[in-house]
Parts: C-alpha cells; sequence; structure tokens
C-alpha cells in the first residue's frame, strides 16, 4: 500500500501545482502540424505564438497576469486536430491561434465553438472556414476565392494560348485553391487541359508527370502542399520537361527549396504581400533574426493573431470569448501586419494576394501584384 | 508509344522498389511463417541510415559520387542488418515457441517503436536531400514526346537486379541457403540433421534488413526525401505485392512488386490518378480469387 500512497499524494501534489498555475497566468493554445509533412508551417506558428508571449510577458502581460502558451498537434490530421480542439476546450483555455492546414481549422472550429473558444486562423484560407456562420472564428489571412482569382489573373496574362493543367492532393486547402483557380481560369475564358488529383503523402509522380509531357503542358498548377509539390518539381525536371510549377500559399517556407534545391527557380506561388516587409513588423522582424529565426510565411501571421486578441482582451477588460469576439468585431488593430479590421463573418476586410517566385539560390521574392476581388 | 515506353520506365523502377522490401517480407514468412509487419519501419530505418552517412562523408570532404554511393550502400547494408537482426533477437525469438499470433502482435509493437525512436531522435521533419545522380539520357524522341532514362533510374534498377542476382545465388546454391531452405520446410528436421535453426533466421532478417536498407537509401536518391512515417505505406505496398507474388516466393516477391508498380502507373497514366490504389488492390483481390496463393506461391496447408 505505501507506495501506492505515495503515488497518490504525488499525484495530488502536482494537481494542486497545476491549478495553482492556472490562477496566476491566462493560457493562450497555439495549435498546428508540430509533426510530419506540414511540420515546417507548425514550426511557422509556433515561433509567430513564441516570440509573442515572450514579447507580451516582457511588457507586462495582460491583465495584470502572465501568458502561458499550449501548444497542441494536429499533424495536419483532422482527427487529430478535433481532439486536440477538445483538449484545448475542455482545459478551459479562451483562445487558440490556430490552425494551419484548412482540413484541420474546420472540423476543429466546431469544436471550439461547443467550448467557447475564440479560434483565429493565421493561416487556413479555405473559405468554408468563415461561411459557416459560426461566432467564434475569424482568420488574418487571405480566402482562396481571392488567392485562385489571383493565381488564374497571372495564368491568363502570361501564359495565354499555352496549356495549362491543374492538379490537386484531394485535401481541403488543395482541393479548394484547385477548383478556385480553375473557376477564375474558365471565367476569363482560359481552358485548362488537365485537371487530376492525387494523394497528398504520394512520393510518386513520374506517372503524372509522363501524363504533362505528353500533353505538352507549359504551366502546371498545384493546389497541395509543398512536399509533393517539390517532388513533382524534381521529377517533371528529371524527364527532361521545363514546365513551370505555380502552387499557393502553402509554399512559402524554406523547405521548398532544400526539396527541390537550386530546381526551384522560376517556380511560382501566391501569398499575401511579404509581411516581413511591412514597416510594422521592422522591429519584430529583428528580434527574430536575433535569435537565428527567419520569421517567413505565416511567422508574423500568428503573431499579429495573438496581438488582436490581446488588445482586445485589454480593451474588454475580460478574456471572455463572447465578449471579446464583439469587441474585435467593432475595432480597428494595429499588428505587426498594419492595421486589421474584421468583416461579420470573421474575414479582414482588405486582402491582398501577391505572385512571388523562387530562384536557384532557395530565395523567394515578389515579382507582381494583383487585388483580389 | 513513346509514351507507353515512358510509363514502363517509371513503372519498373517503382517497382523495382516495392520488390526490394517485398522480398523482406517473404523471405521471413517463408523461414518462419509470420508477417513481419516491423519490415516497411525496418526499410524506413535504411533510409536514414543512408542519409546520415551520406551526410556524413559530404562533411568530411568527399567528393567522388561513385565512392560515395558504394560506402553509404555498405554502411547502410551492415547498420541496417543490425537493426534487423536486434529486432528478431528481442521481439521474435523469445515467441518462438508462443502461440501463432503473439509474434506478429510482437511485431506490429516493434514499427511502432521503430517509428517513434526515429521520430525522437530524428525529428518529426522532413529530411530532404538535394538530388545527388542528376543527368539522364534522352532514348527515343519523336518530336512532341522524348523518352527519358533518367540516371537514378538506371541506377535503382541496376542495384536491384545485381542483388537479386546476388541473394538468388545464395539461397539456391550456398551452405546458408540450403539451411535456409531445410528450416523453411522443417525446423525440427533440419536442427536433428546438425542446422543451427537460430543462427539461420537470424541470418534471414539480416538479409531482409540489408535489401531493405538498399531499397531505403534507392528511395532517398529518387525521391530525395525521407521521414520517419514512410515505412508505413511502403510496408503495406511491398507486402501487398509479396502476397500477390506468392508469399515465401523470392522471385514472386520480385514478380509482385513489379506488378504493383506498373498497376499503378499504367493506370494513372490511362486512367485516373485518383483511384490508382483502388485498381492495385482491386488486381490484388482477383487475382487471389483465382489463385489463393499468389502468382508463384505455393500452397502450404499448416501455415496462416
Amino acid at each position: 500500500m505505501k507506495p501506492l500512497k505515495l503515488i497518490g499524494l504525488a499525484f495530488g501534489a502536482s494537481l494542486a501545482l497545476s491549478t495553482a498555475a492556472f490562477a496566476q497566468d491566462i493560457t493562450v493554445a497555439v495549435a498546428g502540424p508540430m509533426t510530419g509533412s506540414e511540420s515546417a508551417f507548425g514550426r511557422q506558428l509556433l515561433n509567430g505564438a513564441e516570440q509573442f508571449v515572450a514579447d507580451t510577458n516582457a511588457a507586462g502581460g495582460v491583465l495584470g497576469k502572465k501568458l502561458k502558451l499550449f501548444v497542441g498537434d494536429d499533424a495536419c490530421d483532422p482527427k487529430q486536430a478535433r481532439s486536440v480542439a477538445e483538449k484545448i476546450g475542455s482545459a478551459g483555455i479562451p483562445f487558440v491561434a490556430g490552425h494551419f492546414c484548412s482540413s484541420s481549422s474546420i472540423p476543429a472550429s466546431e469544436a471550439y465553438a461547443d467550448s467557447n473558444v475564440l479560434q483565429i486562423t493565421p493561416a487556413s484560407t479555405n473559405p468554408l472556414f468563415t461561411e459557416r456562420k459560426l461566432k467564434n472564428v475569424l482568420r488574418v489571412c487571405g480566402r482562396d476565392d481571392q488567392q485562385g482569382v489571383v493565381a488564374a489573373d497571372y495564368i491568363v496574362k502570361n501564359f495565354k494560348g499555352k496549356n495549362v493543367a491543374i492538379l490537386n492532393d484531394k485535401t481541403t486547402y488543395g482541393k479548394g485553391l484547385a477548383d478556385e483557380t480553375k473557376k477564375a481560369l474558365n471565367k476569363a475564358g482560359f481552358q485548362e487541359k488537365m485537371f487530376e488529383s492525387y494523394n497528398k503523402g504520394d512520393k510518386d509522380f513520374n506517372s503524372i508527370v509522363s501524363r504533362l509531357k505528353r500533353d505538352n503542358i507549359d504551366l502546371v498548377f498545384v493546389g497541395g502542399y509543398h512536399q509533393e509539390a517539390g517532388l513533382i518539381l524534381r521529377q517533371m525536371r528529371d524527364q527532361g520537361l521545363k514546365t513551370v510549377l505555380m502552387a499557393g500559399d502553402a509554399m512559402n517556407d524554406k523547405e521548398f527549396a532544400s526539396i527541390t534545391g537550386p530546381l526551384a527557380a522560376g517556380t511560382l506561388f501566391t501569398f499575401g504581400p511579404d509581411p516581413r516587409l511591412k514597416p510594422t513588423a521592422k522591429a519584430i522582424v529583428e528580434e527574430f533574426k536575433k535569435k537565428g529565426v527567419d520569421p517567413e510565411g505565416y511567422t508574423l501571421y500568428t503573431y499579429a493573431a495573438m496581438q488582436v486578441w490581446t488588445e482586445a482582451v485589454k480593451k474588454a477588460g475580460t478574456t471572455d470569448p463572447e465578449k471579446v469576439m464583439k469587441v474585435i468585431k467593432a475595432g480597428e488593430w494595429d499588428t505587426v501586419l498594419g492595421k486589421l479590421a474584421f468583416d461579420e463573418k470573421g474575414d479582414i476586410k482588405a486582402i491582398d494576394y501577391v505572385v512571388y517566385k523562387w530562384d536557384d539560390k532557395g530565395n523567394y521574392a515578389e515579382i507582381g501584384s494583383g487585388k483580389g476581388t | 508509344m513513346d509514351y507507353f515506353f515512358q510509363q514502363l520506365i517509371n513503372g519498373l523502377v517503382l517497382g523495382s522498389i516495392y520488390g526490394l522490401i517485398a522480398i523482406g517480407y517473404t523471405m521471413v514468412y517463408g523461414i518462419v511463417g509470420m508477417i513481419n509487419f516491423a519490415h516497411g519501419d525496418i526499410f524506413m530505418i535504411g533510409g536514414f541510415i543512408a542519409l546520415i552517412t551520406f551526410l556524413i562523408l559530404v562533411s568530411i570532404g568527399l567528393t567522388m559520387v561513385p565512392v560515395i554511393l558504394l560506402l553509404v550502400l555498405l554502411v547502410a547494408m551492415a547498420v541496417t542488418a543490425l537493426y534487423g537482426w536486434t529486432v528478431e533477437r528481442i521481439a521474435y525469438r523469445p515467441l518462438r515457441q508462443s502461440f501463432r499470433l503473439a509474434p506478429m502482435l510482437s511485431a506490429i509493437g516493434m514499427s511502432f517503436v521503430l517509428s517513434n525512436f526515429a521520430q525522437v531522435s530524428q525529428g518529426a521533419r522532413v529530411k530532404p536531400v538535394p538530388p545527388i545522380i542528376t543527368g539522364g539520357y534522352t532514348l527515343h524522341d519523336s518530336g512532341n514526346f522524348a523518352v527519358q532514362l533518367s540516371n537514378v533510374q538506371i541506377v535503382v534498377v541496376a542495384t536491384t537486379i545485381v542483388l537479386l542476382a546476388v541473394f538468388s545465388y545464395i539461397v539456391a546454391r550456398t551452405r546458408f541457403g540450403r539451411d535456409m531452405r531445410a528450416c523453411e520446410q522443417d525446423q525440427t528436421m533440419a536442427a536433428l540433421l546438425g542446422v543451427d535453426v537460430d543462427r539461420t533466421i537470424s541470418m534471414t532478417f539480416v538479409i531482409g534488413a540489408a535489401l531493405a536498407a538498399v531499397a531505403g537509401m534507392m528511395y532517398l536518391l529518387y525521391y530525395g526525401l525521407v521521414d520517419f512515417f514512410m515505412g508505413f505505406i511502403a510496408g503495406i505496398k511491398a507486402f501487398t505485392a509479396a502476397v500477390l507474388g506468392g508469399i515465401g516466393s523470392l522471385p514472386g516477391a520480385m514478380l509482385g512488386g513489379l506488378a504493383i508498380g506498373l498497376i499503378e502507373t499504367f493506370w494513372s497514366a490511362y486512367f485516373s490518378v485518383e483511384y490508382k490504389d483502388v485498381a492495385a488492390f482491386s488486381i490484388l483481390i482477383v487475382v487471389l480469387i483465382f489463385m489463393p496463393t499468389g502468382l508463384l506461391g505455393r500452397p502450404e496447408v499448416e501455415k496462416v
């Protein structure tokens, strides 16, 4: 009996400790694919969130309390996302910045709605996220029905009369983006020559690549994530194709170039105007650089998502999600991304997408902009 | 026609990799009658060891690609073989006299152990390498379609053929091969006649793991990345290949691997990419209905 009693005591003591910690801090969550093939993006979210929590606590915290970060890993898997969401909900955490994959954010948002958690996604671009009349969701990034239009604009302007193929990975994000791009292309009177889907996680794309070769495809638009896009690019070059690859915002991580090496040169993708170049982000970008972190992609979006919430909490004087949401939607917020304001659905009001191009050194830069409508 | 040849090349290369992994399943099944579910993860470990060796060799300043590749191959085979031996020693041998499902459950457990070990020790991120073997040949150019054979594809297929020849020779012609075939038929009788059964079984796992390491390295060269969860899908495909070819048969495994690779490729080439796995598994079902022991398998009554 003795060891059992000891364990019981230890268990009780640790419970007491953790509840004590709860009373003094406000726990906020960041959730995304911390493991798995999309973990590069989970890392972006985590970097942004950790930096924000450190900065806020250094400046005295929120409502006189310190912020504490809970990290949820969904591995870009809808089932795991749902269970992470339930965990966050039952821990009484009032706010989550996440998730990354649209296929995670959407099922998770329902669990958050049930347990009254305010969710701001820094990165999920599928329109459906804010289209389901949920009261607890916001996003600080754009939507695929805007992203697709910008991609289609670029294709129509630069690939007139050429052959275009559209591929997608059947995920909520990939399929959604491919569909929106196709819709916008067709509206402009442009007909794609091929529309196919593959399985996310596939490694062998040689068969599709040979099809692209047979159909003399000049540009392939990939609605999918960077790993598969990188493999498609490598296998295209192996088979001697010069086809240009274009994709969406899930390409904004240097990991893409580490998969393709110098072959990345010329690859295009759409994303919001580089957040690192915004004047409002200058000081924070410096801080990241000091730590040796490149705040690329959605890092600063995550920072901004947490900024919006924290400022609103300060104004509302409470962390109660419903009240905070009201305050957020009524106001305009200064963030590292500039001023953000939200519409009734929870989307940001001014959305810009621009086209980026990779070079052979593993960097990417904006090449032109086009306003989404 | 050119298009057909290009897809044939694609399918053969993919099939070679499946085949190399499938041999490990089939050899183990042949000798101890169990399905080694950890084999896919041994393949993954092989890929990681190839990657690590490659990075070490490059960082100490070696630049000759053929020398690097040969060293990587040898190190990966040796270290992965050690993993194969260890797995057999700690997870299967103690259960050999136990009921039939015990080693299989233990294998599933081992599969989790290995993939989690890789995740914890190597990180959860995908590990890419820049293209190592580049270039290739244009076999035939009809003007609008050029059939390309890349150097990596040549390396993959050539390595597979050489290794398959070597191991077929070992099984068919050497003393050790005879021991293996004896244990496969009747372990008690083989032991009575002076065959060291434990050692033979260990060596079978070692060979299977070494071939999986080769497959892992080919995978790394061909696709340019490894991750800790790649063993699962590849393992399932290779296991399917082994069953299709007739589990227990060495040439069957290779044939099954090629068949799965070709079916997947041609299905995506002429029908839809989306349903390539469905096509591969449907054909497996059809084959098993008409040939329950697979393409080259022999009927075995008492083993499951």
